[in-house]
């Protein structure tokens, strides 16, 4: 079976390799199918001529069909003549009624001189480019190399030749380690490591400063919650009842774990995929399967279970298809897909996959730790109880020796044992004994939700016409979409849902490194190489630098699928490493920083902000994983689900400054400092955050509790340190935040809103009180406290606090 | 973009006199963000993916703001709006066989179910002579004013999903709401206000905050929930012990120091924060105000019915034990009309929960007592105003409910009703309505549409109408397709139009 979108043999216009060839077409003003023709016909035409309607016997997005003759005996594109291409006469039509498209504005003159060119030139066909082999060319040379450091410069300096842009230079160090941190632990650095790092002149030092943050747990648990988005990982079952999910957290920890242990992404997918089907299948393997059990369950009074069972199956197919293919096959749940070459039938042997994966349960540790501590735990108590044993044996013997022993007749067991025991020396030692055997440590073991493959009774799956589970149409088997490459020696598809995790990365499918590295460099640069991160689809953008990102692909399987080694080619680059500073005279040309001149700006993620906020100011607890928490939530917020019975119970202890990502996550009714700064809702899987900008957002950090105890503690903590003066205090709770010092401006500013806290507060002690709280400290008056808050919440409302520059 | 970012080397102190503290704040303000809500979507949307905003509607629209009141649940249509005398003739009969065997229940035995009448005496009310059941007289007063239909109809059998079908035309999640569309669509009118906001009386409903979502698009553009009394909007009160004088000094502080860090590195989303903290700071101020209802005459709140006590009785599913929903529920219908006044484009009021599979009567009456006077009032009171013709106001729910009583295994008391999509009723007033009509009809014992059957895709494409949009055209593109609030459905009804 050919199983390639390309039917047939061409003289191909362009190269499709990315390498130096491909930077002619980039540059190029030549018309070629997939700069300009694919995306207009993507746009314009496909809806109505493409894989799911065909009016007027029209398909475009195929060759062999665009060239054959339509019902009205007419031919869309006679390769070589335009003026004998129906397509062009109706595109530049000048009646409204004859015009094509028939919707929406005509096609502009360049589109339609572009169409009748690329038909002369023999209007030729080329696939779309993210189901084309990776490319395998060398990087470019830029003139330019002064500052390179690795191919990914010399990818984007090229690009930047041809546009006759100048990189930006290297961000200052403060700005570098204050990034690395945000990128890779999402919390601040500490004042040492930012003096050691901006002392520390040796050529490795930055290179030192990567390795140590990706050795980290910090790191895992930062890069844990991209990956949980994509997993729509909650506590919560979703829908009506929404009821508790208690061993959710256990997949999170799963993710963190192996993010941790660098589990190569191969195997990341195929544990998750099916990991109850390999044969040396660990507890751990099956509990990575819990990633399609974040799917919602409805246990609404009066639902049908198969109706919902079939949208959980329907959601993990369409998951599959957004994190691993970057495709949206799920409008292909109801017909074929209108723009993308994905039919109806092909979405159901998707779905066929999956059919047979049944929700179940297993057993196993609570955490690796756990496990380590019950094991030692046990250890000691077996030695205690052997000590005790010994003990009764020993008062036993003794006894036996004794002169009321010899008395005793017959000497059994039982005999002995009830003579024993009428010696309070030895009844007490037994029940001693006793009482240690039944305080035996228990297996930290607990029940998680995983997927298991249903062995009997095995379902066959169907086209459902319309996605309606009652209207099965015909069988069909397991299978990948034909557009992409099959798999094995014969180029088949793969037969079992284990087969197909490890099509997914054999290596031999170049959208899913594709994909996965697009996913890892928007979370370094807040964009991806493919901006459209969750399309790769002929809609979809393309890649701003397609060499790149197949050079990026191949890297990451030569680098044995490993994240941290990729993350580091990446952070390693001089184009990571520049400053972020817009530059205005580029905004016409380039203002979204497609060719990378420049670092980006964005505003960090919902549990970062408070991860910032709580490690500045000293209260951000390090427990990694376990069950999920319950930080202080305004009055009402959870009255709004529709389960009265549900309590958020606040939690205690360091459990109130947990990370972010561990919050309790309740599908329909879910913290708003989570919310409010754009955390998905967990229902669908999610490839891109958005960065909401509000009014709401700045109350948030003014005036929410946690917020607001942050700055009480960050005042504390530079109340209690050793320094002198405002000055110091002042560049320290600065420093504690972003990192650089603050700016004589910034110091005047500052000073200024001390003093005039200072004046308020002189004559409002009780509100000095007030502001303070709990947050006291000792020999400093509360009024000079609550101006020194007063200052450094504004300070923590820095844009530049929360945002990664 | 304001003139401040088409010049970003203006001094300090022009751009200080011209915006974050002077008069020029609101220019400034409203220049970022009339977009959707108070929000500058613009900067964040421009730089996460293709937009197709646009803040002029399409054509001249008749309504400006709607009120949308949500009664989640479902409300029976037959004891309420649909008088069925042949229901009552039948009841305690068994379905007729032919709807049985293929129609589809959630709790209901259909071998065993049987018809149920209602009790409620039904009256005709105003010119056109619309029906209402005994249990909303004073809705019945503005029956010339409303358009009835009770010919809705959806796919969706279960609650959460049939309630996010009616929210965001399309029972997946991720989609956004109706409120969100038409902020996305008009932005908002309102300075000092969001453009969609939310009030909800009684329990939770099913959707919970899913209700009010903005989906794919920027999270300005999802319901920000009111509260109705004490903190109106979460996160507006100062800490404990710091007065607004010094909120005021921090927030100067704060703008030198953002605007010094615009000048250095020139990055539009830092002057959207600048402005957004000084939207922030006047919410203070505004929201506040808006639930004060001091200023209301004496009269007006009896009118709505605030401070009414709740009826004698305990355990009804339509509140909890600690809630005073009927005094919520009318003080809510009040603040919808201040926010109306207030610019604010869309007003879910939400309240749950009318899923009545069991002692119906007593349940119905709970809810149809809490929200009958203060509706009516509130269409009174826009009337008196003149805001109805720009104000449209919407009651409706996911769904109906069964003319069979319900038979679940346990409970064949046959004293509630079961899920019902497939006929169901709701009203529309002002806005461009033209009220005193009835639009579509039910079989003689309102189990199927008979007349003008009205998909919930076609109510909300006229929805949009109403306010000068095509549904056609009010898009969105995501993962490469362009999505709309009506799905791949949806008619405008033009009958309904004044």
């Amino acid at each position: 079976m050919l199983r390639l979108a390309l039917p047939f043999a061409l003289s191909l216009l362009v190269a499709s390799s990315y390498g130096p060839a491909a930077r002619a077409e980039e540059s190029s003003p030549a018309v070629t199918f997939a700069q300009n023709i694919q995306p207009l016909l993507a746009q314009r035409c496909l809806e109505c001529h493409g894989p799911d309607a065909q009016e007027g016997g029209l398909r475009l997005d195929r060759r062999e069909t665009a060239l054959a003759e339509l019902d009205s005996g007419d031919t869309a594109i006679v390769p070589g003549d335009p003026a004998a291409s129906a397509l062009i006469e109706r595109v530049a039509s000048e009646s409204a009624d004859l015009r094509m498209p028939p919707e929406g504005e005509p096609l502009t003159h360049d589109e339609v001189e572009q169409l009748r060119k690329w038909i002369a030139a023999g209007a030729h066909f080329t696939g779309h480019w993210a189901y084309e082999p990776l490319s395998t060319a060398q990087p470019p040379v830029p003139r330019n190399t002064v500052g390179i450091v690795n191919e990914i410069d010399q990818f984007v300096r090229a690009r930047l030749e041809q546009e006759g842009i100048e990189p930006s230079p290297p961000a200052d160090r403060y700005t570098l380690i204050k990034r690395l941190y945000y990128d890779l632990h999402g919390v601040t650095p500490t004042i040492a490591e930012v003096d050691d790092f901006v002392a520390n002149t040796s050529p490795d030092a930055y290179e030192r400063l990567v390795d140590r943050l990706l050795a980290s747990p910090r790191f895992a648990e930062r890069w844990a919650r991209h990956w949980l988005d994509k997993a729509r990982y909650a506590d919560s079952d979703g829908y009506e009842k929404d009821n508790h999910r208690p061993d959710a957290w256990r997949y999170r920890d799963w993710v963190i774990h192996a993010i941790h242990t660098d589990l190569p992404f191969d195997e990341f997918t195929i544990q998750q995929l099916a990991g109850d089907m390999l044969l040396d299948r660990t507890p751990l393997a099956h509990l990575a399967t819990a990633f399609h059990r974040q799917t919602l369950t409805n246990t609404e009074g009066g639902t049908d279970q198969e109706q919902w069972r079939v949208a959980a199956v329907m959601d993990r197919t369409e998951t599959l298809g957004s994190v691993w293919l970057g495709l949206t096959v799920g409008c292909a749940r109801c017909h074929n897909h209108k723009y993308d070459d994905f039919t109806q039938r092909e979405y159901y042997q998707l779905f066929a996959y999956f059919n047979n994966g049944d929700e179940t349960t297993t057993e196993m540790v609570t955490s690796p730790e756990s496990q380590a501590k019950y094991e030692r735990e046990l250890a000691a108590h077996q030695d205690s109880v052997a000590r005790q044993r010994k003990q009764v044996e020993r008062i036993r013997e003794h006894l036996l020796l004794t002169e009321e022993a010899q008395g005793l007749g017959e000497q059994n067991d039982e005999t002995i044992e009830e003579f024993a025991l009428t010696h309070e020396e030895y009844a007490q030692a037994k029940a001693e004994l006793e009482e240690l055997q039944a305080q035996a440590p228990k297996p930290p073991r607990m029940k998680v939700r995983v997927i298991s493959e249903r062995e009997e009774d095995r379902r066959t799956t169907h086209v459902l016409h319309r996605g309606e589970f009652k209207q099965p149409q015909e069988s069909v088997a397991p299978g990948t979409p034909s557009t992409l490459p099959g798999w094995g020696a014969d180029d088949a598809s793969p037969k079992s849902r284990l087969e197909m995790a490890r099509w997914l990365v054999s290596g031999e499918n170049p959208l899913v490194p594709r994909v996965a590295v697009n996913h890892i460099w928007g979370h370094l640069f807040g964009q991806g190489i493919v901006r459209t991160v969750e399309d790769f689809g002929v809609r979809g953008e393309r890649p701003t630098h397609p060499g790149l990102l197949d050079w990026l692909a191949g890297e990451y399987i030569r680098l044995g699928w490993s994240r941290k080694k990729l993350a580091k080619r990446i952070v390693m680059s001089a184009t990571y490493r520049q400053q972020s500073r817009h530059r205005p005279e580029l905004s016409d040309v380039d203002p979204t920083n497609r060719w990378l001149y420049r670092q980006n700006r964005f505003r960090v993620e919902a549990e970062a902000i408070r991860d910032l906020y709580l490690s500045a100011a000293g209260l951000l607890s390090s427990k990694i994983g376990g069950p999920s928490v319950f930080p202080p939530i305004p009055p009402g917020i959870t009255d709004l689900n529709y389960n009265s019975a549900f309590q958020w119970k606040v939690s205690g202890g360091e459990d109130r400054f947990r990370r972010g990502m561990y919050t309790y996550f309740k599908r329909t009714a879910p913290h708003p400092n989570l919310t409010t700064f754009d955390c998905p809702d967990s229902n669908v899987t999610c490839l891109k955050r958005r960065r909401s900008n509000t009014p709401l957002a700045a109350l948030v950090t003014l005036n929410n509790r946690v917020f607001h105890e942050a700055s009480q503690a960050l005042a504390r903590r530079i109340l209690t340190a050793d320094l002198e003066g405002d000055g110091q205090r002042i560049e320290r709770a600065f420093r504690l935040c972003v990192a650089r010092p603050p700016e004589p401006s910034e110091q005047k500013t500052l000073h200024e809103l001390l003093a005039t806290s200072r004046d308020w507060y002189a004559s409002h002690p009780e509100e000095a009180r007030q502001l303070v709280g709990n947050y006291a400290v000792a020999n400093v008056d509360s009024r000079e406290a609550a101006a020194w808050i007063a200052t450094v919440r504004i300070i923590m409302n820095m844009d530049e606090f929360i945002t990664r520059e | 973009m304001s003139p401040f970012l088409q010049h970003p080397d203006r001094t300090r102190r022009e751009f200080f006199n011209t915006t974050a503290s002077g008069l020029g704040a609101m220019a400034l303000g409203s220049l970022l963000t009339r977009d959707g809500l108070l929000s500058p979507a613009t900067a964040s949307a421009s730089s996460i993916g293709p937009s197709s905003t646009t803040k002029k509607p399409h054509f001249p629209p008749r309504a400006k703001s709607c009120i949308f009141i949500f009664m989640a649940g479902a409300p029976s249509q037959l004891d309420l709006f649909d008088p069925k005398p042949r229901l009552n003739e039948l009841h305690s009969q068994p379905l007729p066989k032919e709807i049985w065997e293929t129609a589809r229940f959630a709790f209901i035995q259909p071998e065993s179910a049987v018809l149920m009448g209602s009790p409620r005496k039904f009256t005709k009310y105003g010119q056109c002579g619309m029906e209402f059941s005994d249990l909303l007289p004073n809705l019945g007063s503005c029956a010339d004013d409303l358009l009835m239909v009770r010919s809705l109809h959806s796919e969706e059998f279960n609650h959460h999903p049939g309630q996010l079908m009616m929210q965001c035309g399309v029972s997946r999640f991720g989609m956004p709401t109706m409120g969100s569309w038409l902020t996305y669509g008009l932005g908002s009118e309102s300075e000092n206000l969001p453009g969609y906001v939310v009030l909800t009386a009684g329990r939770g409903s099913s959707g919970g905050a899913t209700l009010y979502q903005s989906g794919f698009l920027p999270s300005s553009y999802s319901g920000v929930l009111f509260r109705n009394t004490g903190e109106p909007v979460l996160n507006l009160r100062n800490p404990d012990g710091l007065p607004p004088e010094l909120q005021r000094a921090g927030l100067d502080a704060l703008g030198e120091i953002n605007h010094g860090r615009y000048q250095e590195v020139h990055d539009p989303e830092i002057a959207s924060r600048i402005a957004n903290y000084e939207l922030a700071s006047r919410m203070q101020t505004s929201a506040p105000e808006l639930i004060d209802l001091s200023s209301e005459s004496q009269a007006t709140l009896d009118w709505y019915g605030v401070d009414r006590p709740e009826p004698p009785g305990k355990g009804f599913r339509g509140t909890l034990p600690h809630l005073k929903t009927h005094d919520a529920f009318a003080r809510n219908c009040l603040l919808a009309r201040r926010m109306v006044e207030r610019g604010v484009r869309f007003v879910n009021i939400i309240h749950a929960s009318w899923d009545q599979h069991s002692e119906l009567d007593r349940n119905i009456t709970y809810n149809a007592t809490a929200v009958d006077q203060p509706i009516a009032a509130l269409i009174g009171d826009l009337k008196r105003r003149g805001l109805l013709d720009e104000t449209l106001v919407v009651w409706g729910s996911e769904f109906g409910r069964t003319p069979l009583g319900e038979n679940r295994r346990g409970r064949e008391s046959n004293t509630g009703r079961d899920h019902h999509p497939f006929a169901f009723t709701m009203l529309l007033a002002g806005g461009g309505i033209r009220g005193g009509q009835v639009y579509g009809a039910t079989d003689e014992i309102g189990w199927n549409i008979t007349e003008d059957p009205v998909h919930v895709n076609d109510l909300h494409a006229t929805i949009l109408h109403l306010f000068g949009l095509d549904h056609l055209r009010l898009t969105h593109r995501f993962q490469g397709r362009d999505f709309r609030l009506t799905d791949v459905g949806g008619k405008v009804i033009p009958s309904w139009l004044a």
